[in-house]
């Protein structure tokens, strides 16, 4: 787990993700500027240390209602903002983009962080962007496969010599700046099904997987399969670190949280997503068996340490801000984190002997 | 909306069920996609959002309905590739909350049960509230593209009148439903 920056002593880490949407304030129908969205993102981070929270990432998507794209840039001015956290992509969209740049931008990002940053890799869920950058749609399991493979390789070696389909090949080439412990943890980044999952097993690298709704122990299957395609191709699952997002929001209820979050969801869903989400479904995330860690402190409390039980993963990373939650709500959340439910997580999940 | 590029009858049908609804409910707003007049690319498993021209323009009058009326002619026993297309194009549960109803015409009776094993099999995977009684339409209840079977007619009545009680019903035990979270 060193190889990822895994401290393992410290029990289950929390962490913080935006995609960076930029949509209105369902409440007041009004959205901030794009600049001002980002200077926002940029002080949750800060805030987000301040609670000891472990880990903040940033997400491109190149659609309308964004305001990320450039998420590195963006990780950038967050390496410089803040002194401790870790802080990465999620996700880098690898298909549509030049691994040696990505590199370059991120073992950048690394060194002004004194060496925080990291990469989770994605396939992208929207296709919009396969057009927008040039590329075909036809290649999509192709190109990232073929990317994600060149970046692993990037990390590992330090005169790279490849050839592929997609990219002009490489000779003794040197992707500089080095980051400043010799590599980056390069997560990647999974859907909901297990056949990404096992493609990460068998490829032996930690593994982010994408929480949207539903019973936490239908997750589980696609976290064992990943362990167990890791280990069928000589890997030591014990040494791939697990991590897992989803929606985020707390209240002083249970009630009052989805009461509060629900039209952020619902109407940045039709916006981004054309679909709302559902009433009947966004009623049963409030069951402590449910995914979404949405609900009063001790509810999500429960919920996640009931999924630390089911999934025995090492990191979390909550979505909070979807939907134009306003910046007081999200002082509040990263407030309620600090005081109630980190001490609660790490108490609970640190080894034993380390806690006692 | 006529889920073929060929023939006129599924057309001809759809035109007597949007005129159905113009008399029966004048406060009920119907539009006619005719997908023979619209250039609906193949589905290349973007979210249907990201398409533009008719594509987009098909797909988000779908998507913006309460209530569907499908019409479809049957060809090779199954229905036509272009409606097969349009389905492939929305997300999996693009008619959640949504009633439909189903015409079928055909060149022969034999072809009866083929919306009962193609159709609703995909309309309720994709969470449709479907009408149970659809109006099944021969080659000669036809004559010179109007229908000429009295039977045929008062079945597309009922088709109406099915869709806007169920719209209405479901709707209203919707709301009374999700008046119950409380959010």
């Amino acid at each position: 787990m060193e190889q990822y920056r895994i401290d393992r002593s410290k029990g289950l880490e929390f962490g913080i993700y935006t995609l960076g949407d930029h949509l209105a304030n369902p409440y007041t129908g009004q959205r901030i500027s794009a600049a001002q969205r980002i200077h926002e993102i940029i002080e949750l981070a800060k805030l987000a240390e301040q609670a000891g929270v472990d880990f903040f990432s940033v997400g491109e998507s190149h659609q309308e209602y964004f305001a990320t794209q450039a998420h590195a840039v963006v990780l950038a001015a967050i390496a410089q903002a803040t002194k401790t956290i870790k802080i990465g992509s999620s996700s880098t969209i690898i298909s549509t983009s030049d691994p040696v740049r990505v590199y370059e931008n991120f073992a950048t990002i690394d060194l002004i962080s004194n060496g925080r940053a990291e990469i989770v890799a994605g396939r992208a869920s929207r296709v919009g962007l396969f057009e927008l950058l040039g590329y075909d749609l036809h290649d999509y399991e192709e190109l990232f496969e073929e990317k994600f493979d060149l970046l692993l390789q990037i990390n590992r070696e330090e005169v790279v010599n490849w050839s592929g389909k997609f990219r002009a090949p490489l000779r003794d080439a040197k992707v500089l700046p080095r980051p400043l412990h010799g590599s980056l943890p390069i997560w990647r980044a999974v859907g909901g099904t297990p056949a990404s999952a096992i493609k990460a097993g068998y490829a032996g690298v930690p593994m982010i997987m994408a929480h949207l709704g539903g019973p936490a122990a239908y997750f589980k299957r696609t976290i064992d399969a990943y362990r167990e395609a890791a280990k069928m191709n000589g890997f030591d699952p014990a040494t791939l670190p697990v991590g897992t997002t989803g929606f985020f929001y707390a209240a002083e209820t249970t009630q009052q949280a989805l009461k509060e979050y629900y039209p952020h969801i619902n109407e940045g869903m039709k916006l981004t997503n054309g679909q709302g989400f559902s009433k009947q479904l966004w009623a049963q995330g409030g069951d402590t068996r449910h995914i979404m860690n949405v609900g009063s402190p001790q509810q999500i409390i429960e919920k996640m340490l009931y999924q630390h039980e089911l999934f025995g993963h090492q990191r979390y990373i909550a979505q909070m801000d979807f939907g134009g939650v306003p910046f007081d709500k999200l002082a509040k959340n990263i407030e309620i984190i600090a005081t109630e439910i980190l001490p609660a997580i790490r108490k609970y999940t640190a080894p034993k002997q380390e806690a006692e | 909306m006529s889920g073929s590029r060929v023939g006129s009858k599924t057309r001809t049908a759809l035109n007597h069920i949007q005129t159905s609804f113009a008399e029966k409910y004048p406060e009920v707003e119907t539009s006619l996609i005719d997908l023979g007049e619209y250039d609906v690319q193949f589905s290349d498993g973007r979210n249907y959002l990201e398409y533009d021209g008719d594509t987009g323009i098909v797909a988000r009058a779908i998507m913006d309905a309460d209530a569907v009326v499908i019409g479809t002619p049957i060809f090779q026993a199954s229905i036509p590739g272009t409606l097969k297309n349009i389905f492939d194009l929305l997300p999996e549960s693009a008619f959640r909350d949504k009633v439909v109803g189903i015409v079928v015409t055909a060149g022969s009776s034999k072809h009866y049960l083929v919306a009962e094993h193609h159709l609703k099999p995909i309309l309720g995977y994709m969470k449709a509230q479907i009408v149970q009684s659809y109006v099944f339409i021969e080659e000669s209840d036809f004559y010179r593209k109007e229908i000429v079977n009295d039977d045929v007619l008062f079945r597309i009545e009922r088709l109406v009148e099915d869709t806007v009680l169920l719209t209405k019903t479901y709707t209203k035990l919707r709301e009374e439903k999700e008046a119950e979270y409380g959010f």
